[in-house]
């Protein structure tokens, strides 16, 4: 570290942001591989659908598919907002 | 028994081709009979980097449609005998490979004792690198300690435990190695660029080699001389350990620790 560091900007650790954002995205698309084509556009078409009664997030709407043995299953989670924010409608 | 290893990676540019070339010639130093094939159909680039894109006559294609005979499309390397370079067409049929054909030309390599065939995959996942992955027994994946060629690196990881023949037979695993390049061990350190443990980490495949960016990488290529063969670049011979570490030999990684600055750039930073 030189003495007239004071005076420049420090960096932020970039590495370190990236290998988080990394690890978040490969896992993400290391559970999808394999699952079936048509999970994106499910999962548009339910968020339409949700969006037509409340007002969620592009990302509140998780989709899934698991195995379990023999068969699978198809996981879906929403996450509504919190109470009091607007319903779609009311306002 | 011939050894098929594909140099791999989806994203384009982190230096497929210069490793392919290195791989390729480390091994035949080593005596081994070594074939390098460029699949990058359209694009070919490998005759460059190996200096011999003036004696290319026949290539892949030819070979494929019975143009030619393998024997006459190999071009043999001018500084090992045991070393040829199969070049790609430059043809703009995108079906010019067929998994047919490929495997008829790979068989025509076994049967000509090859040791070593190196398939130069094309960036993406279209029908060049696919055909260029299936057939092989170890894929060694080039990757820049970078975001994108990280990500697109675990996609290809995907597609070779699955899109493989030795997948599809269930002949155990395609073995894979990360061969990480244009490391930076300074910017590591400041924390510009992630590490060794960083890349292995996240995409959780044993290291073969590390490659720090050097000026000779370019300067190779310029003069279309594998750099494994300059003495004087450390990329050169850190492609030699990764040669080694590929014939089982353990070796210690070397270039991967930052330089000390002198008094002056410590004040300075310069």
């Amino acid at each position: 570290m030189g003495i007239f560091d004071f005076l420049r900007a420090r960096p932020k650790n970039t590495a370190n942001v990236a290998k988080e954002r990394l690890r978040i995205i490969v896992a993400q698309e290391r559970a999808q591989r394999g699952s079936p084509d048509y999970l994106p556009t499910l999962r548009r078409e339910i968020l339409e659908v949700i969006k037509k009664y409340v007002n969620v997030d592009p990302d509140a709407v998780l989709i899934n598919v698991e195995r379990d043995g023999d068969h699978e299953v198809l996981e879906l989670s929403v996450a509504l907002p919190e109470k009091g924010a607007a319903v779609v409608g009311e306002n | 028994m011939t050894d098929i290893i594909v140099v791999t990676s989806g994203k384009g540019g982190v230096g497929k081709t210069t490793t392919s070339a290195s791989l390729a010639v480390g091994l035949a130093k080593r005596d081994k009979k070594v074939a390098v094939i460029d699949f990058d159909v359209g694009l070919r680039n490998l005759d460059l980097i190996m200096g011999c894109e003036r004696r290319v006559v026949y290539d892949f294609v030819n070979v494929i449609n019975a143009e030619c005979t393998l024997k006459q499309a190999l071009i043999k390397d001018k500084r090992y005998d045991n070393l040829f370079v199969l070049a790609a067409s430059q043809t703009r049929d995108k079906d010019a490979l067929t998994r047919e054909g490929v495997e008829s030309v790979l068989n025509g390599l076994r049967e000509e004792g090859f040791d070593y065939v190196i398939c130069d995959s094309p960036a993406g996942i279209e029908k060049g690198a696919a055909l260029a992955m299936y057939f092989a027994d170890r894929a060694v994946v080039v990757v820049n300690p970078e975001v994108s060629s990280v990500r697109d690196s675990d996609r290809i990881l995907g597609l070779l435990a699955s899109k493989t023949r030795r997948a599809e037979l269930g002949n155990g695993p395609v073995e894979q190695h990360l061969l990480l390049t244009r490391y930076n061990p300074n910017r590591v350190e400041s924390g510009d660029m992630m590490s060794i443990a960083d890349v292995k980490e996240i995409l959780g495949i044993e290291v073969v080699g590390v490659i720090p960016e050097s000026e000779g990488v370019l300067a190779a290529s310029n003069a279309g001389i594998p750099v494994i063969l300059d003495e004087e670049s450390n990329a050169g011979h850190a492609y030699d350990d990764a040669v080694a570490r590929l014939l089982g030999e353990s070796r210690p990684l070397r270039f991967i620790d930052a330089q000390k600055k002198g008094l002056f750039s410590r004040i300075f930073r310069s």
